[in-house]
């Protein structure tokens, strides 16, 4: 992300939507900086899941009565808010998972099962969370395809060239790669990937955990074929998540899981399937959590993303500065465009040790592989410290990072 | 040279801040001898630990004690390994497996200021201690 000046206006804003999130407000113990891991959720997502259950719960879809209809019209309507936010076609491209892991599995247990032949490749990059690779590790060895990842750089980008140079044996059918890294904050330029990778016949999947809480994501500009993302990660509750599908792909692909809400008819003999998106949606979905993510979306969309992005920005720029100022300290993952995410290793310390001095001084750090093991084996160390960002951490966050980070080191 | 025990209830019994307590634990784990690169081997890691943790085991047939050699990649850990070992090195196997393992970690107040995950990983070293205590009761 590219640092624009926050202004003294914007900043004093931010500090008033720490009071937005009861947990970060109650909690002023904990410097809670594991925000890629998961958000903490704002007063209006959980009051919308409590509304819903309060006022509305019912089963959707089937029911003749009122409440079913007012569940299910709250249910469609954040199918809908979720569509406009990512500038999907129609909501029937929306496809509701229990986030990004299972809707990576759909699309390479379904789209992947029905295209993929012996000899082909799926093509990842070492960046990627094991939530992109597992899968099409799975589905590979189910068609007995091949799996291959693009190269990462030693700053921690991916390397263009390789890209180019592994789509160019043109046996590449479907080619999956993050937004934003999990584990190094790196923003992978997308839509350039993508451009490619289509040019060279492949089909596109997008891994947007980290990206949607800190960018407006256009999947038509961006122009991938799937994009998946969790509503944990962006302020929303657990358990929901989204797979979005270009409408003729979804349309074209088998259902993976059979039950109720998928079909359209059942006998003992066959059944025929619902239509989209209902087809990959078997069993009583999330409602509630769908509802807390449009809640999510409403509240994003009613800050200022300048100014958001700008706080994140210099939040990350403070904390980029400031660690490297201590002795020892390495900062691992230097491409020019990243998140709101610092990884890093401090010499002679092991990052768990580091993580718990820091957990000692009430700072919640994440430390480890990142579940990105095949990344960390490429740079050669055994995971990481990771402090990330979201939008209600303030530069004083910052300061206790470092001056922890400080005092871990006089113990190591 | 490896830790005393009552020397270390001792210590831990001093101790008020928390930074008191992680500046003797790694310490602990700082005096505790390395195990030679060669024996940090795929097979003598101990499953469970979220910090790499080797352990090498040995039986003085003589003395019927058990020599433990265990090492981590990690400062804390080391600590920890210290600990346990300050209770069970060059004991008999009936002595191993009598020792409250919990009972001292009770004592020192170790499992509530260790993550659960950490604290699982340091219940994995000593069930695996255990199980060699046991297979040479068995043997």
């Amino acid at each position: 992300m590219n640092r624009p000046s926050s202004t003294t206006a914007a900043v004093a804003d931010i500090a008033r939507l720490r009071a937005d999130f009861p947990l970060i407000q109650g909690r002023d113990d904990v410097v809670y900086l594991d925000n890629a891991a998961t958000t903490q959720k704002p007063r209006a997502v959980l009051d919308a899941v409590r509304a819903y259950y309060e006022t509305t719960n019912a089963n959707v879809h089937r029911g003749v009565h009122q409440l079913s209809d007012a569940a299910t019209d709250a249910f469609e309507g954040a199918r809908a808010r979720v569509a406009r936010r990512i500038n999907a076609a129609a909501p029937s491209e929306i496809v509701w998972t229990r986030g990004t892991t299972e809707a990576i599995n759909l699309v390479a247990r379904s789209y992947g099962g029905s295209v993929l032949r012996p000899g082909d490749r799926v093509l990842v990059t070492e960046l990627e969370h094991h939530s992109n690779i597992v899968p099409w590790q799975m589905a590979c060895e189910r068609a007995g395809a091949t799996l291959a990842a693009a190269a990462v750089t030693p700053e921690g980008a991916l390397d263009l060239d390789d890209f180019e140079a592994q789509l160019g044996r043109g046996d590449v059918r479907i080619a999956a790669f993050g937004h934003v890294s999990n584990a190094l904050g790196t923003v992978h330029p997308v839509a350039d990937l993508v451009a490619l990778a289509r040019a060279a016949g492949a089909t596109t999947l997008v891994d947007g955990a980290q990206a949607m809480a800190h960018y407006p994501v256009d999947v038509r500009a961006l122009d991938c074929d799937f994009y998946a993302f969790s509503g944990h990660k962006m302020y929303a509750p657990t358990g929901i998540g989204v797979l979005y599908g270009r409408e003729a792909l979804l349309e074209a692909m088998p259902p993976w899981q059979g039950g109720g809400e998928m079909i359209e008819e059942v006998t003992i003999e066959a059944t025929t399937y619902a239509g989209l998106p209902f087809r990959f949606e078997a069993g009583t979905p999330n409602i509630a959590g769908a509802i807390g993510l449009a809640a999510a979306i409403d509240y994003l969309e009613a800050l200022d993303p300048r100014a958001v992005g700008g706080h994140e920005g210099e939040l990350l720029h403070r904390a980029t500065a400031g660690l490297q100022q201590v002795e020892g300290v390495r900062i691992v993952g230097t491409a020019p465009d990243k998140g709101p995410l610092v990884s890093f290793l401090m010499d002679g310390a092991h990052p768990h040790d580091l993580g718990t001095l820091l957990d000692r001084q009430g700072i919640a750090v994440r430390t480890g592989h990142h579940c990105a093991m095949p990344l960390m084996q490429r740079l050669g160390i055994p995971g990481t410290v990771r402090a990330s960002f979201a939008l209600y951490n303030s530069t004083a966050d910052v300061e206790r990072l470092v001056a922890g980070v400080q005092k871990a080191r006089s113990f190591l | 040279m490896h830790a005393d025990l009552d020397e270390i209830r001792d210590s831990f019994g001093f101790f008020d801040a928390w930074e008191e307590r992680y500046r003797f634990i790694i310490d602990l784990g700082k005096s505790l001898p390395s195990l030679p690169e060669a024996d940090r081997t795929e097979d003598r890691l101990v499953r469970g630990c979220q910090s790499l943790v080797w352990l090498v085991p040995s039986f003085d047939a003589g003395a019927r004690t058990l020599r433990l050699d265990i090492d981590s990649d990690a400062h804390i850990v080391r600590g920890l390994i210290a600990i346990v070992l300050a209770a069970y090195n060059d004991r008999t196997p009936e002595q191993i497996l009598a020792f409250d393992m919990e009972g001292l970690f009770a004592d020192l107040d170790l499992l509530a200021h260790l993550s659960s995950t950490r604290g699982n990983g340091l219940r994995a070293m000593v069930a695996r201690i255990r199980q060699e205590a046991e297979e040479r009761l068995a043997a």
